[in-house]
């Protein structure tokens, strides 16, 4: 009876923790979740970039793993931007443009982005080239 | 701007018949006016959504 007791006890408190693990990673998960290595490795070394209307786009020479990495990443870019222009009660094209002015800006020196006249361009250490309209 | 619109007004408004050559004229410049609103009107959006786009960015980190 006390083994039971003294179980059952343990099984509740472990059963609590790993609720509170739960609840904290799943608070933590947004602000620290990072870009998938592939992705990371191809936006470093310049094979994609950030393009005017909001979505990544491949700079050089197309491959299918390029080509894959930059769909997948910009559906699910495409969906956020569809919720949040709801929200906003602005078009996905209003929201999808505004947030290429700020991934342009968000770029670090050495990333590709596109310049207003479809150029792309490396990011170096000054103000990238942008739309006027950008805020 | 304004010169050539009330101008062209005068013009379609008093030949009924053969008023068409007339009112290409008139077309041709309301067409950048049209455009520059536009443009305002983007602008206008752009910095409305700015702050919510940065915040997006931020908390979507893994595909930005």
């Amino acid at each position: 009876m006390t083994m039971n007791r003294e179980n059952s006890k343990a099984f509740r408190h472990a059963v609590m923790a790993a609720i509170a693990a739960l609840a904290i990673t799943g608070m933590a998960s947004p602000a620290s979740a990072q870009r998938d290595p592939a992705y990371a490795e191809a936006r470093a070394s310049g094979q994609v970039g950030e393009k005017m209307d909001g979505y990544l786009g491949i700079v050089g020479a197309e491959t299918p793993a390029l080509r894959r990495i930059v769909n997948d990443i910009n559906i699910k870019r495409r969906a956020v931007y569809s919720k949040r222009a709801q929200a906003n009660n602005a078009t996905l094209e209003e929201y999808a443009l505004t947030a290429g002015c700020q991934a342009i800006l968000a770029t670090s020196p050495g990333e590709k982005y596109q310049a207003p006249d479809g150029s792309w361009k490396t990011r170096g250490s000054g103000a990238p080239l942008r739309d006027s309209r950008c805020p | 701007m304004k010169i050539p619109i009330t101008f062209g007004r005068g013009v379609c408004v008093l030949p009924i018949a053969i008023g068409l050559a007339g009112c290409i004229t008139v077309n041709a410049p309301e067409e950048p006016i049209v455009i520059e609103l536009n443009v305002n009107i983007r602008q206008e959006v752009i910095y409305r959504l700015a702050e919510d786009a940065g915040t997006t960015i931020e908390e979507n980190a893994d595909i930005f």
